[in-house]
This record gives structure tokens, C-alpha cells and sequence, in this order.
């Protein structure tokens, strides 16, 4: 496996140049960090700050409910790991208008990162094969990173993309942590 | 349950579901559920969601009220233990999520491996705050749902419409 070269600070607002477009649901810790900081903690975002695991599923129940709305969420290497047999429902399922981006940086950073299984032998996107998916992409480079954006936009749903970035600090953004109140202003918005 | 049963309880307990709009069914496959799951594959205006866990089920609930729409996650009781850690955003986020929970391990049980976690489901589930709605009988049933959907779509809790094995017959090994 070669060294992760990414800075998971700026590869989403490359990934999403129009963030305005999607409503996201993050999993907790950095991927809700970097996703609050590429939609300014907007309205058409929930994240989570507990819960680890539920993110895949509660993106995948907005993405069925709201099947003309492009869903995304972001998740780590951890939190999908802890519920990765959700990937085989979203797989059997196969909302066209649902994308799932795991940030992975081999460690559990919000606990003092420590050392993750995709550091040594698990290969995230071959799970999500594994589990079904046909449109699966591999990012561990800026042009990869590149290609990204057309995976996105081209290829038919469920997507999964599998994005390894260096094991550093996540965007800094402090975000609404009030879980009831950050509800609310989803449903309003929608 | 055995397939000539007079009352079709499965049936009027979708169509309930159905008149309250409810949208999607995640589940987790359950003797219990079985029935109410096929009606959900034969309606066009609904979804069933295999799950692999029953908290995925719970944060699917979620997702669809984020949208505005209902779900309910249908799950034997050995899955109440499944997802606790999952309520915690249902409970602090005021989620109005439903749950139908086919109880193993009550009235009648004869698998000792099912009572330790079907005697724990109302304690798990009132900690966490999740309102229960129990059906012993067959005259409990539409009021239960009733109360159950009005405690949820109405009020914005979440309810637990618990099918007990004395409802629905405890399963002979």
C-alpha cells in the first residue's frame, strides 16, 4: 500500500464544488468536522456527534424518501467499519441518487489515533464490491481526486468512493452540536 | 402464527401503517413480520429495506423524517439489544421513530437462550426513552396502533408497538 498523500481538508470542497446541490449526513468526528466546513454548517447537512455506525443508513433512508434530491454521505474508515453490512443494503436497494465518500486515514483520530484496520490488510472499497456495488472509485491522489468529480456526476448509483488522505487534523469548523435543533433545521429547509 | 389464521392481524396492521403513510419498512426478517413484509413487497406506494442489523433500521427511520416521511423498523425483540446506542440521537433528537417489535423470550417460550434478552426489551427501551404499546390479544391490536402512531406521527415520540408471544404464539422447537 503506498503512503496516503491527501489532506483531508481539501478534498472535499474539490469533490463538491457546489455543495448547495446535495444534502449530506456525515458520520461523527472528522468527516462531520470536514463536511461542516465545506457547507458552513449549512442546512442541507446533519452530522453526528455519537451514534458511530449510523450514518450509511440514515443517508440511505433520506436518499429513498427524497429520491429527486442528490445524497451523499461522508463517513470514516471507522464509523463505516462499525456498521459495514449497511453497504450491502444499500447495495440491494441501489438508489440511483445516493453516494456514499469514506475518508479514510487508517486511525481513529477523535480517540488519540489509534491504529485502524485499514492500516493493515482491509481494503474498504473491495468491501463495498463485495457488497455489491458496481460504480466504486479509489482516490489517493490529486488526479484521482480529479476523476472524482466526473464518478460523481457519470456513473450510475449507489456510488462508493474510497478516498485515503494523511493522517492529520480535520478541518477546524465548530459546528451546531445541538442534535434536536440541527433536526429541525434540516426538515425546515427541506 | 399458522397460516389458517382467521384473523389476518398482519394485514390490518399494514394497512394501518399504510393509512398513517407510512412510506418505508426496513426490517429485519422475523416469523413475526413475515406477512406484513410480503404485503409491503406487493404495495406499490411502500418500500421493504432488508437490513443486516436492526439499527441500521433505526437510523434509516431518521433519515426518511429528515424529508419529512415515515418509516416504521420492523424487528424480532432480540433486536431491541441491537440498538440502544442508536436511540441515543432518536432520544436527543427528538427522531419520532416507530418500531414493531415481535417478542421471543415472553409467554411461552421454550428456547432458554431467548428469555435473557426478551425480559430485558422494556427496561432497554425505556431507558432510552421509547414509549411501549403492548398487544396481548387480538382486541388490543387497533388501538395499540393507534396509539402507538399517534404517539409518534402526532406527538413526535418514539413508540415500540410490541407483539407479545401470547398475540402471536410462541414458536414450538
Amino acid at each position: 500500500m503506498t503512503p496516503a498523500v491527501l489532506d483531508r481538508r481539501k478534498v472535499l470542497s474539490q469533490l463538491f464544488p457546489n455543495p448547495d446541490d446535495y444534502l449530506f449526513v456525515t458520520g461523527l468526528a472528522g468527516s462531520a468536522r470536514d463536511t461542516a466546513g465545506l457547507t458552513k454548517d449549512g442546512t442541507n447537512l446533519f452530522t453526528m456527534a455519537g451514534a458511530m455506525g449510523a450514518a450509511t443508513s440514515m443517508g440511505l433512508g433520506v436518499a429513498m424518501s427524497a429520491p429527486n434530491e442528490k445524497v451523499v454521505v461522508v463517513t470514516g474508515d471507522g464509523e463505516l467499519l462499525m456498521n459495514i453490512g449497511s453497504l450491502a443494503t444499500v447495495a440491494t436497494i441501489a438508489p440511483e441518487n445516493f453516494s456514499i465518500i469514506c475518508i479514510d486515514n487508517g486511525c481513529h483520530g477523535e480517540t488519540g489515533g489509534q491504529t485502524g484496520h485499514t492500516s493493515n490488510k482491509t481494503n474498504l472499497k473491495m468491501m463495498a464490491e463485495g457488497a455489491g456495488f458496481s460504480s466504486t472509485l479509489l482516490i489517493e491522489s490529486e488526479a484521482e481526486l480529479e476523476q472524482g468529480v466526473s464518478f460523481l456526476n457519470e456513473t450510475p448509483g449507489p456510488r462508493f468512493i474510497h478516498l485515503r488522505v494523511i493522517d492529520g487534523a480535520p478541518t477546524v469548523f465548530k459546528r451546531n452540536m445541538d442534535l434536536a435543533e440541527c433536526r429541525i433545521r434540516f426538515r425546515s429547509a427541506f | 402464527m399458522s397460516d389458517t389464521e382467521p384473523v389476518d392481524w398482519s394485514k390490518q396492521l399494514f394497512d394501518d401503517f399504510v393509512a398513517a403513510g407510512i412510506t418505508l419498512f426496513p426490517y429485519v426478517p422475523d416469523a413475526g413480520n413475515k406477512q406484513l413484509i410480503k404485503y409491503a413487497e406487493e404495495h406499490n406506494g411502500v418500500r421493504p429495506i432488508l437490513l443486516t442489523t436492526e439499527e441500521e433500521g433505526v437510523a434509516v427511520c431518521a433519515g426518511a423524517d429528515l424529508v419529512r416521511e415515515k418509516a416504521v423498523v420492523c424487528m424480532q425483540s432480540s433486536g431491541v439489544g441491537n440498538i440502544p446506542n442508536f436511540l441515543s440521537f432518536v432520544n436527543g433528537g427528538r427522531f419520532p421513530i416507530l418500531m414493531m417489535i415481535s417478542m421471543r423470550g415472553d409467554y411461552g417460550e421454550q428456547n432458554p437462550w431467548q428469555y435473557p434478552m426478551g425480559q430485558a426489551v422494556d427496561p432497554i427501551l425505556t431507558a432510552m426513552g421509547v414509549l411501549l404499546f403492548r398487544v396481548d390479544h387480538m382486541d388490543d391490536l387497533a388501538p395499540a396502533t393507534e396509539a402507538a402512531l399517534s404517539a409518534t406521527f402526532k406527538s413526535g415520540k418514539s413508540a415500540a408497538l410490541i407483539l407479545s408471544q401470547r398475540f402471536l404464539g410462541a414458536k414450538a422447537f
